[in-house]
């Protein structure tokens, strides 16, 4: 698969990525009654200091790059639901938290996992390509950086569109 | 190259290429929801397949009622019913809440077994490392998704190996002490989504209850589960539950490649506690002395074993309970319930001032029993001391021992200088 967008970088005011992003941070408990994934968007890193407003300034289509352990917490579904309500299409980060990356993979989700990738020098703003089957992420800058490409299970999954898609392929 | 013990247990289980950071399909030979996460599994199976959704194999999955046992409220009533209606119709049975805790009905009915691999609804399920399973707790639509197909996918961990140094600890230091400073020593990351292989020549002669307590912290040292090579004795019980004489465990190759070895020294173990708010804060108990008590707690996945009790009835059996002290005993399950009223021990606490419990994760989970209020000390058997779980109080983690002498002094105590000062009385 390929992604093509432009990207925001979750870095502290220093410039920093920031690590161990919590599920509170990514869409707070306060909000956890709304089942209408249409309307989660709007509290998507509302919780998490310096990017109160992300959901404003996002568009359709836009990557997003984190840190290491991104989603660490709860199992909460909505805050891989949130990033889909906004229609982020890929999620990039240095780790995932264990549950957080299982919920995105089982909901059909595009994430990426890119070691290192702090120190490349991507900037919120620059356009990148992606290719998940080689993991390479190149910008129009021409920063180049290899991350990790997509396992079986999760190609399997994202084409079925789900888990339970799946499921029924499983049994054809 | 060899390989660990997890990898070996996946490789009877898969026919994908098992190796580290693969994610990879798995044959499961046991799924279970509990009453938390259950209803939301049976709401899930039969919204995506409808009410006549057909299961992999239903003599094969489970529910296990241990969170509000019984409801104490109607949302967890209309959701246990919901439960066993489904069950009803699919055949699937219920341990229902006279059962207690699932992890540990698990073990003593062999709905695991060493070698297996089991999943559900539960977060500490990777407890059943203990006795060389690989249990996982997981989401709703993870747990579904077994009941449906019998299958889940998993991400190889490496694997961390510990090996425990030193001469057996002796009573009063017991497996929880032995268990916080593993996690004192490595840290609520150390282990951070990694296996565990627990090895050491003390580490062969633990018993069952010893080894449960062991691997229950896993999860609090970031881990994603930690095996102990049944002994022979372990290896017995599941050939009887199970009824199948050749149950055995994989071992671990020789060449077997691991992250890192960690070599733990516990020749001069003493008495372990951690402080509030995280379960990692640990230090001796000697130097957290003085500090008022107001609640104690006995039970959970933890520490909630038949030895267990009867470590704190060494302590009740000669003193009573401090004046105004709130002192609750939660037995695992029913069968740990009916060992400590044959043999006297439920009479023991009572006689001292206990308030018993009916089985389960009442006291550990907001159950029916014990939630602490704000201001309020509880030393508490469990294995988490987040501020909320187990009420707005302050919650320390310690053996059933330590607990057991906070429980009649009143205040955090070191149970050597304890027995030590009695002694010379
Ligand atoms: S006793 Fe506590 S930690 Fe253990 S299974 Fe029950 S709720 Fe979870």
């Amino acid at each position: 698969m390929k992604f093509s967008g432009k990207i925001w970088v979750l870095t502290t005011p220093e410039g920093r990525l920031v690590d161990d992003i919590d599920t509170d941070m990514i869409f707070h408990n306060r909000y956890l009654a709304e089942t209408d994934i249409g309307k989660m968007g709007q509290y998507a890193l509302d919780n998490l200091e310096g990017w109160e407003d992300f959901a404003n300034r996002t568009r359709p289509g836009d990557i997003l790059i984190a840190g290491k352990n991104f989603g660490a917490g709860s199992s909460r579904q909505q805050a891989v639901d949130c990033f889909r309500s906004l229609k982020i299409s890929l999620l990039i980060a240095e780790s995932f938290g264990a549950i957080y990356k299982r919920n995105a993979i089982n909901s059909a989700f595009p994430i990426l996992e890119a070691p290192g990738i702090g120190g490349a020098g991507f900037q919120t703003g620059d356009v990148v390509d992606v290719d998940s089957e080689t993991g390479a992420i190149r910008s129009e800058r021409n920063v180049l950086f290899q991350g990790l490409s997509f396992s079986k299970v999760q190609v399997d999954i994202l084409s079925a569109d789900g888990l339970f898609q799946y499921a029924r392929e499983m049994e054809k | 190259m060899g390989h660990t013990v997890i990898e070996k247990i996946f490789m009877n289980h898969s026919s994908d290429e098992v190796k580290p950071g693969h994610v990879i399909w798995l044959d499961i030979d046991t799924r279970s929801a509990r009453d938390f996460g259950g209803p939301n599994v049976v709401k899930r199976l039969e919204s995506v397949y409808g009410e006549d959704v057909q299961l992999a194999d239903p003599s094969r999955t489970f529910f296990t009622f241990d969170c509000v046992v019984p409801a104490n409220n109607i949302p967890y009533a209309n959701n246990q019913q919901l439960c066993r209606v489904f069950a009803r119709n699919k055949g699937i049975k219920v341990y229902d809440v006279d059962s207690g805790i699932g992890s540990h009905v698990a073990v003593e009915k062999g709905l695991c077994w060493p070698g297996s691999i089991y999943v559900g609804t539960d977060s500490h399920l990777n407890i059943l490392g203990a006795v060389g399973c690989f249990g996982q707790g997981m989401g709703d639509a993870d747990i579904a998704f077994a009941f449906k197909t019998g299958r889940t996918w998993f991400e190889v961990p490496e694997t961390i190996k510990v090996e425990f140094m030193g001469e057996a600890y002796q009573y009063p230091v017991t497996a929880k002490d032995l268990t916080l400073w593993t996690l004192r020593h490595l840290g609520s990351r150390g282990a951070l989504g990694c296996a565990i292989e627990f090895t050491g020549d003390m580490i062969d002669s633990l018993s069952m209850h010893e080894r449960i307590t062991l691997s229950s912290m896993v999860t609090e040292m970031g881990g994603i589960i930690g095996f102990i090579q049944p002994s022979e004795e372990i290896l017995a019980h599941f050939r009887k539950v199970t009824g199948n004489e050749n149950v055995s465990m994989p071992l671990a190759d020789h060449d077997a490649e691991y992250k890192r070895v960690e070599q733990i020294d516990i020749s001069d173990l003493k008495p372990q506690i951690a402080c509030p708010p995280k379960p990692d804060n640990v230090m001796d108990v000697k130097e957290a002395v003085g500090g008022q008590g107001d609640a104690v707690f006995i039970g959970s996945c933890t520490n909630g074993r038949v030895e267990d009790f009867h470590a704190a009835a060494r302590i009740f059996s000669r003193y009573p309970v401090h004046e105004g002290v709130m002192v609750k005993a939660v037995p695992a399950t029913k069968g740990v319930f009916g060992q400590l009223l044959a043999d006297g021990t439920i009479s023991t606490l009572y006689n001292a001032g206990v308030i018993i419990s009916n089985p389960g994760c009442g006291g550990c989970a907001s159950g029916q029993i014990g939630m602490t209020g704000k201001g309020e000390v509880q030393i508490s058997t469990s294995n988490r001391n987040f501020r909320g779980k187990q009420g707005d109080g302050d919650t320390y983690l310690a053996s059933p021992v330590v607990a057991a002498v906070c429980a009649v002094t009143g205040r955090i105590t070191d149970p050597v200088a304890f027995l030590e000062e009695e002694e010379r009385r």
